[in-house]
């Protein structure tokens, strides 16, 4: 398999991102609008300037008309994702593609998701017309069964593994306190989230990311136009997508304490960027913390920890804001919420505030001011042992 | 010659105490809110075919006084599941209990006549909360399969009848839960036609009274079996323990049950009668065979006497006599129709596939192997016996079920595969990565209009050695 990559041939020059929560008060199309607005705004430019669109959306739109409509484009190509959890970013990777094909100029990436409206409680994946066989897993479940496989396979007790999951929690809160876009922007000590009423397997309440509302966009040119926009563009540095053969809930060979597909995407992504040594390159990751455990064996998966050794890394703070690797310092999907469609470009606004300066100073990472110049971006869709996963890593300097 | 060549039972695992309910003594068998009728057939029907080489019947007959569906055929399903898909009959004797005895009727002509032939019977018995009806009754099935030649368990030696129209016990079609007349008419009703009907078999037969070994009396009217067994004039020890202070009286189902449960310890040659009180009086008479008091794998009735409790409040929501707040999530879809047929051999017959170059083994069936990537180079093979070993679970307080929390385990099945799926008739509080597990085919749901969508879960394995 071959994959070049584009590294250094498309930069971001705007983003947007709303507050992510529960919005009432406003529509799909009402996100979209704002989200848009911002980007636009961020690289002095309107939608005139703009040759193409990518819409990303799990289930609260249909076709690129969703965006068109919502924001009167004047008769331009919107191509509509749906990759699950990895909406917003694989949007995003096709604006880039099409930019660095030469297709287009200047195209945007936009993700959307309006998740509170339902009236249910957490994620809903309506399924087509099928025998009634497969089990209808909720999200929390699939991923619970990460907990007994990693305990077994690592010989962690169940009081340890509360502790290594609560602590992911207490950061991720922790994070998300200080970052006014967050849905939950409050501490929650470490022994209430241990003790949270149980949803799935070993997972609390405070386990599970927020269900939530909101929308975020990216604004994507050519590298070499990049500082006609922004004196403080975010170079693309590598792209990565794989999705897995999804054998592992038919396979007994697989043990539940990996994502293959994370770990592939990684590698990839790591290769197009020219990246050894993660852990001391990298200035921040904002990783799928969908749920505790997920963030504990991605730390493994990106090689940030040792395999069977990343519940200890967690306790000892090692991805904690002020951490070797501060990981999803903006609260992550745990505190700053997951409207699915949004997530990825989420993440990546994330990487545009602490990578181009943005950030304020008490959400600055220290990585930074440190000199490390690029960040990673994961998202995941689907569940332990067959899922999608996406791998960016953006930087603030231009090809060397 | 009709010879009855196999038998299976299935009594469901949950009791309900009676004195806790302050109905009585003894406890009943309840089925789990994922059985019904035709789910417990299943596993009865199951039992009987077990074995090196099981007598495949050419018609699958189905009765209960309370099917899963009407105008559609329950039988249909039992035989799909049991992997008798072409070239058998499947039909349902159903709505009173009485069908049974007409089913196990046709299903013994048939071998007479020459040809193999299946009796499933099961039934969920309810009442009101508080009446006789939920006291005395209880939830079973029982399967028996006739042959017009071979090895038997017992031949059928003679048979009678008798029939009147009074009104004893009615429910309109749809209702819940039954009503019945006031009891002691049924009775001077019930103990004539059933001596009769005794006196007629035992004459066809050339026996006596004396003659009988075992004698069966079976019926939802208490007082009426009660007062024909006193009257039956056979000797002391004959009259069979029917088990209703432990399982409770499983309507269509019972008579058979107990035949089973005789036919665990009968001895060949011995005389076996079983006498039916429904809407008249059924007598059949038995010889029992060569295979009678042989063990079978599996639970024997005997066994099943003993089982964990269930509450009288989870009893109630199970039979949807209680409605119980559901999760904040949406109803399950509806299975569909053309998708749920052509995979008919997976959902109801739980056959996967095995790639014949690598050997890996896949559920459910696929096209491409996942090992070895070769393509449509699969063999079917019936999975349904296996046992497994769950590899992780969890327990889930969010998923929409009857009976919450749904406990899903991920099991690697002993010779290989995987599954991930529900895990029933246990206490989530003990479940363990390590537990050994079997199959078990189950209702996971019916839609609001009445669909039931049916496949399989596993349960945990009692007797690793007995199985």
């Amino acid at each position: 398999m071959t994959s070049h990559g584009i590294r250094d041939r498309v930069a971001i020059v705007g983003m947007g991102c709303t507050p992510f929560g529960e919005h009432w008060a406003r529509s799909a199309d009402d996100l979209l609008v704002d989200a848009a607005q911002e980007a636009l705004g961020s690289a002095g430019l309107r939608h005139e300037d703009l040759d193409a669109y990518w819409l990303g959306t799990v289930g609260s739109g249909r076709s690129g008309m969703m965006l068109s409509q919502a924001l009167k484009l004047d008769y331009k190509p919107v191509s509509r994702n749906e990759n699950m959890c990895a909406t917003g970013s694989d949007a995003f990777r096709n604006a880039c593609y099409a930019v660095a094909s030469g297709a287009y100029d200047v195209a945007m990436a936009i993700g959307v998701e309006k998740l509170k409206d339902s009236g249910y409680s957490g994620l809903l994946s309506p399924k087509p017309p099928n025998d009634g066989t497969e089990i209808a897993l909720t999200a929390p479940s699939m991923f619970s069964l990460l907990v007994p496989a990693y305990q077994n396979r690592y010989g962690v007790d169940d009081d340890t593994m509360g502790d290594v999951l609560s602590r992911i929690a207490w950061k991720n809160h922790a994070n998300g306190a200080r970052n006014p876009l967050a849905q939950f922007r409050k501490e929650v000590p470490i022994e209430v989230i241990k003790a949270s009423p149980r949803i799935s397997g070993a997972l609390g309440v405070y386990d599970c990311s927020g269900v939530s509302d909101g929308a975020a966009a990216a604004i994507v040119v050519r590298a070499e136009d990049a500082y006609r926009y922004t004196d403080r563009p975010l170079f693309v540095k590598a792209l990565s997508f794989v999705a897995g053969p999804g054998s592992g809930p038919i396979d007994e060979t697989y043990d539940y304490t990996t994502f293959e597909e994370a770990v592939r995407s990684a590698a990839d992504a790591y290769a197009q960027a020219g990246i050894t040594d993660p852990l001391a390159e990298l200035a921040l990751a904002e990783v799928h913390d969908c749920f505790t455990p997920t963030e504990l064996i991605l730390m493994e998966d990106f090689g940030f920890s040792e395999r069977g050794h990343g519940w200890k890394d967690v306790l000892d703070g090692r991805f904690d804001r002020g951490g070797a690797l501060p990981v999803n310092p903006d609260g992550g999907l745990k505190s700053f919420g997951h409207p699915l469609g949004a997530s990825g470009l989420r993440m990546l606004f994330e990487c545009w505030l602490q990578l181009g300066g943005r950030a304020p100073v008490d959400r600055q990472v220290p990585t930074v001011a440190e000199g490390r110049t690029m960040a990673l971006t994961h998202n995941l869709g689907g569940q332990p042992g067959a899922c999608v996963s996406f791998v960016s890593i953006v930087g603030s300097e231009p090809s060397t | 010659m009709t010879r009855l060549v196999a038998r299976g039972t299935y009594v469901p695992r949950h009791r309900l105490d009676r004195a806790s309910v302050g109905i009585g003594h003894g406890t009943r068998s309840v089925a789990s809110y994922d059985e019904d009728t035709t789910s417990m057939g299943v596993a009865a029907a199951r039992r009987a075919l077990q074995g090196a080489t099981p007598r495949v019947p050419g018609s699958v007959i189905f009765s209960t006084s309370t099917p899963a569906y009407t105008d559609r055929t329950n039988a249909t399903a039992i035989a799909e599941a049991l992997g008798l898909r072409t070239h058998v009959g499947a039909y349902d004797f159903n709505g009173s209990v009485r069908s049974a005895v007409g089913g196990f009727h046709a299903a013994a002509d048939a071998a007479a006549a020459g040809r193999t032939a299946m009796l499933v019977a099961a039934d969920i018995r309810t009442g009101l909360p508080g009446s006789s009806e939920e006291r005395d009754g209880g939830d079973g099935a029982a399967a028996l399969v006739f042959a017009p030649d071979g090895p038997c368990l017992a031949e059928v030696i003679a048979t009678s009848a008798v029939s009147t129209e009074f009104l004893d016990r009615w429910r309109p079609p749809g209702a819940p839960v039954s009503h019945v007349w006031e009891e002691r008419f049924g009775e001077s009703v019930y103990v004539p036609l059933a001596a009769e009907a005794l006196g007629q078999a035992l004459v066809s037969a050339g026996l006596e009274p004396g003659d009988v070994h075992h004698l069966i009396v079976a019926g939802l009217h208490r007082r009426a079996v009660a007062g024909m067994g006193k009257a039956a004039g056979v000797r002391s020890g004959v009259l069979v323990d029917d088990r209703s202070d432990a399982i409770g009286v499983a309507g269509a189902a019972h008579a058979f049950l107990m035949l089973c449960d005789v036919l665990e310890r009968a001895v060949p040659t011995e005389n076996i009668v079983v006498l039916v009180l429904a809407d008249g009086a059924d007598c059949v008479v038995l010889r029992a065979g060569e295979l009678a008091g042989a063990p079978l794998p599996g639970p024997t009735v005997a066994d099943a006497v003993c089982g964990p409790p269930v509450g009288h409040h989870d009893m109630l929501v199970w039979r949807g006599l209680l409605r119980r707040e559901p999760p904040r999530r949406p109803d399950p879809d509806r299975p569909a129709a053309p998708p749920s047929h052509r995979g008919a051999a997976w959902k109801f017959g739980f056959t996967g596939t095995r790639c014949v170059e690598c050997g890996t083994r896949h559920l459910p069936p696929q096209r491409v192997c996942h090992r070895c990537r070769a393509v449509d180079r699969m063999q079917s093979e019936g999975l349904a016996g296996l046992t497994g070993t769950v590899s992780t679970f969890t327990v889930d307080h969010l998923a929409f079920s009857v009976a919450p929390p749904v406990v899903v385990v991920v099991v690697d099945l002993d010779g290989g595969g995987r599954l991930q799926c529900e895990l029933t008739d246990a206490d989530h509080r003990d479940v363990r990565v390590g537990d050994r597990v079997e199959l078990t085919f189950r209702r996971l749901y019916t839609t609001t209009d009445g669909v039931h969508d049916y496949f399989w879960k596993v349960r945990p394995l009692l007797d690793e050695e007995s199985a």
